[in-house]
């Protein structure tokens, strides 16, 4: 039973399977803005039933019985088929894909190059002066990139939000 | 109703293979195929396909009301009294959005609706079209689902699944926003299918483990307490006959919510009365002082709970809720039962008598003097001046429209509006039968009684229907008074006559040093003329000694009435827990030397002052 005077905040990871139609995804997020949640990342695409189910990744924090709260908010949705928290069920796999454009001279420019080979980000479009990185991995390794580029030109980021899914052979 | 043409398509009963019909007779065969009878609704151009198809057929009948809030607020009352979901039809725009606020009290409240909103022609969705509006857009966060048909193929089938979410698991309020081009074209019939639900289907069996968990700690109580809500009501009248059952098994105390009330026979000795804001005393010290509690679809609102750090600090909880998502929102409990309540409560009465435990009896009859000792107090005493033309007080008033409706013995419906008048009806007028009590709890919604009143008559046109009221609430929606004429409903409006926004006053003057900032009902209509001009009967009483003459006479006479019943102004509704306070800060009345709380003033904190 979680305890409201548990302050503690939590992240966590929870996919949504939901019937792919009009106004789904609206519906999510009225939820979580109507009732003060938070979102940190959202992603949403179909993946099965021949394009008639979508899932929804969203990265939420809140406390315990926060977090309790939304997953039981999801799941009375009337297009939703399951919710899964990915952070409380076990070990998952989160990544999310960045392109990050960066636009220097000199110095900066081959720093920008070296750092970008150590993070395995690979160019995908180049001028003589800019770089567009595409970029693979978790939020944190994201984040660590993008800081080290804002010194050297960092001129733009576009960010895929997070998709995530258990380890294992379990699956939503 | 007058009948009709019967040569038209939808009296006729086509079997399943025939050519498709226009999407308006789609949707009524699909109505009459959920079992429908009565629409409640006012038309517009974007529904005309659909009024046309309502004029050719007499299976349906609509109720043409005067606003379309009214429209859902009958449905409400005609959902409420019966168990059956309640249909609404209106036009696009200002139709949809006169109708949000019906919407939102019913999902507040958990009632079964369909609301059919007329739209304009797909092709000019986006548009801004004329009367055009985002209805499934402005309707989401105030229905439990909602739909738009795009395609006249997925019309039938829309319907159909709309009268399942509406009824099933915790009950809501459903739009199906319909484009006229579809109601026009052709569109094809699908029957009900018979499988289950792809995504909704939600859990109406107990888990027997939690149930065994629940007997084991209600059986090892001292001090218990079985708190029950609306949840009873809307898991049908063999839940209340379980909940009876249960209640006489274990002999525990039993309180109830605004919405619960009649689940419970309020005469029982072993009924404590409601709780929350303005419940009794002994319910709420009852509620402070339990250790295990069972609540039985309440939702831990926070009328009820009052300060939630304070809130039955010493209690081990357990929860029946058909909705996973009413369980640990505010009060965290150690057993959670997702379930209807109905079922839960037979799985109870089941486990309790396999579970060879014996209660501690001597333990339940100790707490049993303690609540005798509160219920001393008498909280809800007060005297009444019976002297010739002495003010009448509210809750006399009140208790006198009990009493002489007894008499009567007539079936008795009431509705109410929200404000003092709606508590003290709950405070003094007596329920022994589920369904027969419907007020605006979660929502609140001045001008609900009236309205609801008139979807109960329609149901039920040979009982009292009865609308507590008060002078200001009554005005949102007197237009109505037109449909009680055109339907020779008599339904009765009882006015409680404070002249005050008496409930806004009363928190004035609590809360805000006496300032009635525009709380006066200045300027009010003299009813009795009113109810005369929309072809009513108009009563007043003005003293005490005319009370009983207008009371008997309002019920002698056949049709609609209003009783303008003068009462003294200045009364306040009490007991009263001020928002953010706890249970054991009750403020009692003058009766009572005022604020009394275990012997001291109930704390009005700044804390509170924010809270509504
Ligand atoms: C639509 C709506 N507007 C405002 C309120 C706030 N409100 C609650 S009670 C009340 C006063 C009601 O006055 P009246 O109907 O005379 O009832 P009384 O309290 O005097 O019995 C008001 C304004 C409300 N509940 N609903
Ligand atoms: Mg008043």
């Amino acid at each position: 039973m979680p305890s409201p005077l548990d302050t503690t905040q939590r992240s966590a990871t929870i996919s949504v399977l939901v019937d792919n139609e009009a106004g789904v995804l609206a519906r999510v997020i009225g939820l979580f803005s109507g009732r003060g949640y938070n979102i940190d990342s959202l992603t949403v695409a179909p993946v099965a039933d021949g394009g008639n189910l979508s899932r929804i990744n969203v990265v939420t924090s809140g406390t315990e019985m926060v977090i309790e709260q939304i997953k039981a908010q999801l799941d009375r949705l009337v297009p939703v088929h399951r919710v899964a928290d990915l952070t409380l069920e076990g070990p998952h796999i989160a990544r999310e894909m960045a392109l990050i454009k960066v636009a220097g001279v000199d110095n900066d420019r081959a720093e920008a190059l070296r750092l970008a080979d150590a993070f395995r980000a690979r160019v995908v479009d180049a001028t003589t002066e800019s770089f567009v990185f595409e970029m693979t991995g978790s939020t944190e390794k994201l984040d660590a990139f993008v800081e080290l580029m804002r010194p050297l030109g960092l001129a733009e980021v576009s960010r895929t939000g997070v998709a995530a899914m258990a380890r294992g052979t379990r699956s939503i | 109703m007058s009948q009709k043409t019967a040569n038209s398509p939808a009296a006729a009963d086509p079997s399943h293979t025939e050519a498709p019909q226009a999407g308006a007779e789609v949707l009524l065969r699909a109505l009459k195929d959920q079992g429908v009878e009565v629409i409640f609704g006012y038309p517009g151009g974007a529904v005309l396909p659909i009024y046309d198809a309502i004029f050719n057929q007499n299976a349906i009948r609509h109720v043409l009301v005067r606003h379309e809030q009214a429209a859902v607020h009958a449905a409400e009352g005609y959902a409420r009294s019966t168990g059956k979901v309640g249909v609404v039809l209106v036009t696009s725009g200002p139709g949809a959005t006169n109708a949000v606020t019906g919407l939102l009290d019913a999902l507040m409240d958990s009632v079964p609706l369909v609301c059919l909103t007329g739209q304009v022609p797909t092709h000019l969705i986006g548009n801004d079209a004329f009367q055009e509006a985002d209805t499934t857009g402005i309707t989401r966060p105030a229905t439990k689902h909602n739909y738009l048909v795009k395609r006249a193929d997925d019309l039938a089938r829309v319907v159909h699944d709309a009268f399942y979410v509406a009824r099933s698991g915790r009950p809501g309020p459903v739009v199906i926003d319909l484009p006229k081009d579809i109601l026009i074209g052709k569109a094809p019939y699908v029957a009900p299918p018979t499988g289950a639900h792809r995504s909704y289907r939600p859990q109406t069996q107990p888990d027997a483990g939690q149930i065994a968990r629940a007997v084991a700690l209600l059986k090892s109580a001292k001090r218990p307490v079985i708190y029950t809500g609306g949840g009873v009501i809307n898991a049908g009248p063999e839940a209340a006959e379980a909940l009876v059952a249960f209640v006489r098994k274990t002999g525990f105390p039993c309180t109830s919510t605004l919405m619960g009330l009649g689940a419970y026979p309020s005469n029982d000795p072993q009924f404590l009365g409601m709780l929350g804001m303005h419940g009794t005393y002994e319910a709420n010290l009852v509620m402070h002082g339990c250790d295990v509690m069972l609540n039985v679809g309440a939702r831990f609102d926070d009328r009820v709970t009052g300060r939630l750090n304070a809130f039955s600090p010493d209690s081990r909880k357990i929860h029946i809720d058909i909705d996973p998502s009413s369980i640990n929102k505010n009060v965290p409990v150690e057993v959670p039962v997702v379930a209807d309540a109905g079922l839960a409560l037979r799985a109870l009465l089941a486990a309790w008598d396999a579970d060879a435990t014996v209660p501690d009896r001597p333990a339940l009859s100790e707490w049993w003097k303690q609540i005798d000792a509160w219920r001393g107090i008498e909280c809800l005493r007060f005297t009444q001046d019976m002297a010739k033309g002495a003010i009448i007080r509210p809750q006399h008033a009140i208790q006198r429209l009990y009493d002489i409706t007894r008499e009567g013995g007539r079936e008795t419906f009431i509705t109410t509006e929200v404000g003092q008048h709606q508590m003290w009806a709950a405070q003094y007028f007596r329920f022994d039968r589920p369904n027969h009590w419907m007020t605006s709890g979660g929502l609140g919604t001045m001008g609900y009684g009236l309205p609801a009143a008139m979807g109960v008559q329609i149901a039920h046109p040979d009982a009292l229907v009865i609308d507590i009221a008060g002078e200001a609430s009554i005005l949102m929606n007197i237009q109505e008074m037109a449909t009680l004429a055109q339907y020779r409903l008599p339904v009765k409006l009882f006015i409680l006559n404070n002249q005050y926004m008496g409930m806004v006053r009363q928190w004035q003057e609590l809360l805000h040093g006496g300032r009635y900032s525009e709380s006066y009902s200045a300027a009010l209509p003299d009813f009795v003329k009113l109810a005369d001009a929309f072809h009513g009967k108009g009563l007043r009483a003005e003293s005490v000694d005319q009370l009983d003459d207008v009371i008997r006479e309002m019920l002698a006479t056949d049709g609609p009435v209003i009783a303008d019943i003068a009462v003294d102004p200045k009364e306040n509704c009490f007991p009263m827990i001020p928002s953010g306070a706890a249970h054991n800060e009750m403020i009692l009345g003058a009766e009572h030397g005022g604020n009394l709380r275990d012997g001291g003033a109930a704390s009005l904190t700044d804390e509170g002052l924010v809270l509504v």
